[in-house]
């Protein structure tokens, strides 16, 4: 279907007149030279025999990579591509990206290309060596082929710039002209990787594969998915979780154009008609009957209360060091005590949920933009009755990930309507389904108590948080021990030196499901343990920056960022009254990040951030581009969900279900953000997608507490009353 | 029928009076690049340009556009070559990119009303909604789109 060959001719070289830093006009900057960034499936049909499982050549020396992550937005597929093209030492202008083929991957028993998966910020850290590997075990074939061309000792043969090249007697040959005969070399051994001081493409800002077909309309979605014959599905689901249709009187969309069904689910109705919006407005005319499920009555007050009460209930240790119980019950001990709690939040990617699919007897086709096209593999297999490798999926760009789009009820929606209209389905969730059966970032309450020593720095700390299940509600596994990593992330894992730290765990699921939101328990149990902190630098009556310096004086990552946000934060600078700045950092998914921010707080109570200092370790950067866009990024979607961010039930339902209601931080609301890099090298490669998200919410919280000497232990901030007293 | 204007081309279209302008578009003219994103033209992810003007389509019937003068990403510039989408690309605007085009039709509009617009300016004009996050960069480009088309000028 998707053969490179239909593909290559939108290749364009971007050639115009940008404007130099100092602002006078340069002509023919040459900016996104590549040939076509658009990310496609590989199905095994190319034109052009493969290399190897990784990478094309054509003959005109189009070098085409095939990715084994998913593209949503966090530049992963740029970054992916520079890896291999690095070791490749290929011409970079010549490279393409598309997706490899998780039909593939099935059929190679999913050894080939791995999970696939996309999640936890684990593109490059997970790929690296994949990666690397990928382009040096190419670039040594195509060596080796040249060689043999020339009947020369390999030894005397180099690679650069997309040539191997025989310098004693001046003669090169193209990548194009070598693959074919490089794809016949078979090693013994693979040869080794670079060193990082051998790089000179990985570790420079370098433009996003993906921006041309992004900024002119061009760049294909799931939701843009065009089959012949194929028809249009809108579908409404129970506003109880839990809750299933009863009953739905088709008369009012009888005989009304363009409508061709209303298909029945368990839980939901869905309308098939043959434009989306007669779908759509066909399924606004009907009133289904719902009936109720179990938890018909729950509303977040009962919640809210369930969550605190469970912190007096019995907790699963998920982490003990020292005897807390002992130093918290010494008479006189200086304990600071605080109980903090967050509600469930919504993904709300701005593409909603949507897929196309097509049924055969043998064989189904499913266009989405997922997050883990083998998941999507095998849940068609499943819903259809076709076997796995018999499952295409045409990932295509993802409209905003999140987190949500890893698990796909829209899916099992589209892949019902199909069965029932025997046609092509597109499946759309319009907005208001999307929010409301989100699967959110759970509820979750704390309760911290910590002693504080003569010196002022806590001796023990002793930590219990109620949290839903992530595993459970997905169904992956039960959690037998009571203890999952989610939930206790940061809150068992930071570096702070405590030492008598006891964390206990109790994982409660409501009926509302739950899953993976950007940055999943570090996003809670950052805002959590780092306003906590702040309280116990304000109760020592220590600087809130020196006083998790001191208590983090082994780790020199932390402290570089920390340093780093203080020093261009202007730490310690005088602000105007109703002003203040707060500190955060965490170390979450392989990469250590910090922020300064700087808040004012009106006589009104309303809250401007108006500036955010961020660093981060993430000890190697792959393109420092993408990296500053997914600082930028994640200080957006974690003040969105700092200054709004709540999902409240009502009669078992999510209240909140457009953006009407559940806000989403503007333009004007957003603060200037300034990203720098503190990177220490070594062995490890930090994550970069998620980890951002999680300190602002702290810093904001801090730096408001330093404007006017009020503890937010609450979110979202909508919701507290900061006016002057 | 109903005659739309679109991209300098004129089509007859049997479609329905309240027909929102967005779904015609996408379904029947097959210009995708403009985005269903909220419904309730909160988002803006369907920004086109009516006669110039940035207008949200998820709610827009149809029937209240015809004969004028609708552009979408698709029709912005011959060679995607239109200031707006030449400074976007500088500065790498996009991130998931499915807001972007609904941005560029709006930044271009508003271009027009503020060619030199100051922070407060595009705090007031550039509404639409990016999940992303991509804000900074988005101010970025609209100030080198400024420079880049007083330039020309």
């Amino acid at each position: 279907m998707n053969a490179p060959a239909n593909l290559a001719p939108s290749r364009r070289t971007l050639l115009f007149a940008g404007l130099s830093a100092a602002g006078g006009l340069t002509i023919g900057l040459p900016i996104a030279a590549q040939a076509s960034a658009r990310i496609h499936l590989s199905d095994g049909q190319d034109v052009h025999p493969e290399l190897t499982a990784w990478l094309v050549i054509d003959p005109d020396d189009t070098i085409t990579i095939r990715i084994p992550h998913q593209e949503m937005g966090q530049g992963t597929s740029t970054a992916l591509a520079m890896l291999v093209a690095e070791e490749l030492n290929c011409d970079w202008s010549k490279v393409r990206i598309e997706y490899a083929s998780a039909n593939r991957n099935q059929r190679e028993g999913g050894k080939l290309y791995r999970s696939m998966m996309t999640a936890g910020s684990s593109g490059v850290r997970t790929s690296v060596q994949m990666m690397q590997q990928a382009g040096a075990s190419a670039r040594e074939r195509l060596r080796l082929a040249a060689a043999q061309q020339w009947k020369v000792d390999p030894t005397q043969c180099s690679v650069d710039k997309g040539r191997c090249l025989h310098l004693i007697s001046n003669r090169s040959l193209r990548f194009g002209e070598l693959a074919p005969a490089a794809a016949l070399i078979k090693m013994d051994v693979e040869p080794d990787i670079k060193t990082t001081d051998q790089y000179t493409l990985v570790g420079k800002w370098t433009p996003r594969l993906d921006t041309l077909p992004k900024v002119d309309g061009s760049a294909q979605f799931g939701i843009d998915t065009q089959v012949p014959g194929m028809v249009y599905a809108a579908v409404v689901s129970c506003p109880e979780f839990g809750g299933k249709l009863k009953a739905v009187d088709e008369a009012p969309v009888k005989g009304l154009r363009g409508v061709i069904a209303v298909v029945k689910l368990d839980d939901a109705v869905a309308v098939v008609a043959d434009r989306y919006w007669r779908a759509k407005a066909a399924l606004d005319l009907l009133q289904p009957e719902w009936a109720p499920g179990a938890n018909a009555t729950v509303d977040s007050a009962r919640l809210d209360k369930a969550y605190r009460d469970a912190l007096d209930g019995p907790m699963v240790t998920a982490k003990s060091q020292g005897d807390a119980a002992t130093a918290l019950a010494q008479p006189g001990a200086k304990v600071v005590e605080a109980l903090y709690e967050v509600p469930y939040l919504a993904h709300a990617p701005m593409e909603p949920l949507n897929c196309t699919v097509t049924l055969a007897p043998e064989r189904v086709d499913v266009w989405i933009g997922t997050q883990s096209p083998m998941d999507v593999l095998k849940l068609a297999a499943k819903e259809s009755g076709v076997a796995p490798e018999n499952v295409y999926v045409h990932n295509q760009f993802l409209g905003g990930g999140f987190g949500r789009r890893g698990k796909h009820d829209e899916l099992v929606h589209a892949i019902a309507v199909a069965k029932v209209v025997n046609k092509p389905v597109k499946l759309i969730w319009h907005r208001e389904q999307d929010m409301r059966r989100d699967r959110f970032r759970p509820q979750a309450a704390i309760r911290f108590k910590a002693v504080l020593g003569a010196d002022g720095k806590p001796t023990a700390m002793d930590t219990r948080v109620a949290v839903g299940s992530l595993l459970r509600s997905l169904g992956l596994n039960d959690v037998p021990s009571g203890i999952e990593p989610m939930a206790v992330e940061v809150l068992a894992t930071h570096a702070y030196k405590v030492p008598n730290n006891q964390v206990g765990v109790m994982l409660k699921n409501a009926h509302i499901p739950v899953m993976f939101w950007r940055s999943v328990g570090a996003s809670q149990n950052t805002f959590f343990l780092e306003s906590f902190i702040d309280e116990l630098a304000h109760a020592a009556g220590q600087d809130p920056y020196q006083f998790r310096r001191s208590l983090l004086l082994d780790r020199p990552d932390y402290l570089g960022v920390l340093d780093t946000i203080a020093k261009h934060g202007n730490w310690g600078d005088p602000l105007p009254p109703g002003r203040g700045r707060g500190i955060a950092i965490v170390e979450t998914y392989g990469t250590v990040t910090g922020q300064v921010a700087e808040v004012t707080v009106g006589a009104d109570g309303k809250v401007t951030v108006d500036r955010v200092v961020a660093a981060v370790d993430c000890y190697h950067a792959v393109n420092p581009n993408t990296i500053a866009q997914q600082i930028e990024g994640g200080v957006v979607y974690g003040l969105t969900a700092a200054l709004y961010g709540e999902i409240q039930i009502k009669d078992g339902a999510p209240v909140q279900a457009n953006f009407n209601t559940y806000k989403l931080l503007k333009m004007s609301e957003t603060p200037k953000i300034e990203v720098h890099m503190s990177l220490s090298g070594g062995k490890k490669w930090g994550g970069i997608g998620e980890p951002s998200v999680a300190p602002i919410a702290p810093a904001v919280c801090n730096a408001i507490f330093a404007a006017t000497g009020k503890r937010v232990r609450r979110l979202p901030l909508k919701n507290i009353d900061l006016r002057k007293a | 029928m109903i005659t739309l204007l679109v991209n300098g081309q004129r089509h007859e279209l049997d479609v329905e009076p309240e027909a929102p302008l967005l779904w015609v578009l996408r379904d029947e003219l097959g210009l995708t690049g403009t985005k269903f994103g909220c419904g309730i033209a909160q988002c803006g992810a369907c920004t086109v340009q009516v006669d110039g003007v940035a207008k949200r389509t998820c709610m827009l019937p149809v029937s209240s556009v015809v004969g004028q003068q609708i552009t979408t990403i698709e029709g912005l510039s011959p060679n995607s070559r239109h200031p707006v989408q030449l400074a976007w690309a500088v500065e790498d605007v996009p991130q998931c990119g499915y807001c972007q085009s609904g941005q560029i039709m709006a930044a271009a509009a508003f271009l027009k009303t503020h060619p030199q617009p100051t922070d407060q300016d595009i705090d007031k004009g550039m509404t639409n909604l990016c999940r992303c996050g991509t804000y900074p960069r988005i101010r970025k480009a609209i100030h080198r789109a400024a420079a880049l088309t007083s330039q020309k000028a």
